[in-house]
């Protein structure tokens, strides 16, 4: 799930890929995003800075794509920003490093106190569905870094999508805390607090925006590449098939117009899909996909036609005309995952329906394009 | 930008009425406007744009929602598919 800003960060990770944060290589103490210390009844608690630095910008940029993003987590704990009181707010976050830099960096002036719970480096929504940022964990959290003693208040302001993982009633049922669903995006944080703790409407809604659904690309392509690098490196191998029998100059020169056409359709099915996803025919993300391989083809069908050279003969286009769509469609469908209104059952359905049509488009296209090697 | 919505008459969420209290946090922690309160009364107003997260049923104390709640991804609706138990996504 993913695409609003404080929740999303391409697929859902499995929590079970990473680092537990109780096993943080560093203290909080030390973090580079900590400057200085706010003394409690509790003891010293970490003051954060509400600044980000090119650290922080250049880790979120790498873990968008996909370098050391299981691995990206601050230590669960209570933080203090600004000076707070035993009146200050307390909000609620993740312990995935992007969730929390979100969150710090719009409380720049303010006092608040900051709750991070251990959801292994997941971030809010993601962890909010597989449970672990839920319920037990606030409470246990609540516990464990004795927040009663450091507030006098018992309201924790929560990210609205934590609402996945979290039930109010039974927090303040079992701890006598309650539970205030802040909005959706970090950036609305300020203008809900400023309002007395009231979300508008919009600022309840998800959406997945342009900006959003381009931003989740690169860990989509990061995570596909290895697949479709593989693919690719078969097609090139097998194009040196031919009527009298195997030609590494053929390989080279066939080859490299069949892996074009493969990656092409792999990159424009990910990539065109994610920015064109409103307007693109259909509400399947797999016909979407299906609609951007197709008319890729046909721009490749129309340089054959123009210069000739691309297909060579017709069985090799026709196989073109279905591996194309199938394999944009594919990676468009999987781009479900990364998407913030997908339901479960409505992934299950699309994927009965899509992927036999993939398969069956895949492997009548491959068959096409062997024939079409001894023509 | 055009609205974006997902295949139409899938989604498993159900409100009872007779347990409903109106309380309103369904629709407060809703991400997609699914809910409307009217005079103290809850109705599904946009069942097709529920994404089945869970979280209006985890946080309805009458518990006169229910859902099942998932990942509507098809990365590991597939994996899942194949090796019996995959990830959760």
């Amino acid at each position: 799930m993913t695409g609003p800003r404080l929740a999303t960060s391409g697929c859902c990770a499995s929590a079970g890929d990473a680092a537990p944060a109780s096993e943080a290589q560093r203290r909080p103490i030390e973090a580079p995003y900590v400057v200085g210390t706010v003394s409690t009844a509790v003891g010293e608690v970490p003051r954060v800075a509400t600044e980000l630095r090119f650290t922080d910008k250049l880790g979120s940029w790498k873990a968008r794509w996909a370098m050391g993003r299981m691995h990206y987590a601050v230590e669960p704990g209570l933080y203090a920003v600004g000076t707070p009181a035993p009146v200050s707010p307390v909000l609620v976050s993740a312990n995935y490093k992007m969730s929390f830099d979100r969150l710090r960096s719009q409380l720049g002036g303010r006092d608040a106190w900051i709750m991070v719970l251990d959801t292994r480096g997941i971030n809010v929504w993601c962890a909010a569905g597989k449970g672990t940022f839920g319920t037990d964990e606030v409470v246990g959290r609540l516990d464990a870094v004795r927040l009663g003693e450091v507030v006098e208040h018992r309201t924790l302001i929560l990210p609205q999508l934590g609402a996945t993982g979290v039930s109010a009633h039974e927090v303040k049922r079992r701890s006598g805390f309650r539970v205030v669903y802040g909005p959706v995006r970090a950036e609305d944080l300020p203008a809900f607090l400023d309002a007395g703790m009231q979300a508008t409407a919009e600022m309840r809604r998800v959406r997945f925006p342009l900006r959003d659904r381009v931003a989740l690309v690169p860990v989509e392509l990061v995570g596909s590449a290895r697949r479709a690098l593989f693919l690719g490196a078969c097609l090139l191998l097998l194009s040196g098939l031919g009527p009298g029998g195997y030609s590494s100059a053929r390989a080279m020169a066939v080859g490299s117009r069949s892996v074009l056409l493969l990656l092409s359709a792999w990159l424009a099915g990910m990539v065109l899909t994610a920015a064109l996803l409103p307007w693109l025919p259909g509400r399947s993300f797999s016909a979407k996909g299906a609609w951007v391989g197709l008319a890729l083809f046909l721009c490749a069908a129309s340089y054959e036609w123009a210069y000739g050279g691309l297909f060579g003969n017709w069985p090799t286009a026709a196989a073109w005309f279905l591996i194309m769509p199938a394999v944009a469609s594919f990676m468009a469908m999987n781009f479900t995952g990364a998407s913030t209104y997908t339901s479960l059952s409505g992934v299950l359905r699309e994927t009965r329906v899509a992927v036999p049509i993939q398969i069956a488009c895949g492997v009548v296209g491959a068959a096409l394009w062997l024939v079409g090697r001894f023509m | 930008m055009a609205r974006l919505r997902y295949l139409p008459n899938v989604v498993t969420l159900a409100l009872d009425d007779e347990k409903c209290v109106g309380c309103g946090m369904c629709a407060l922690v809703c991400p997609h406007a699914v809910f409307a309160v009217e005079n103290g009364q809850t109705r599904i107003v946009d069942r097709d744009a529920c994404m089945e997260c869970g979280a209006c049923a985890q946080n309805c104390p009458a518990e006169a929602l229910s859902v099942r709640a998932g990942v509507g991804c098809a990365a590991a609706v597939l994996s899942r598919r194949l090796r019996g138990a995959g990830p959760a996504c």
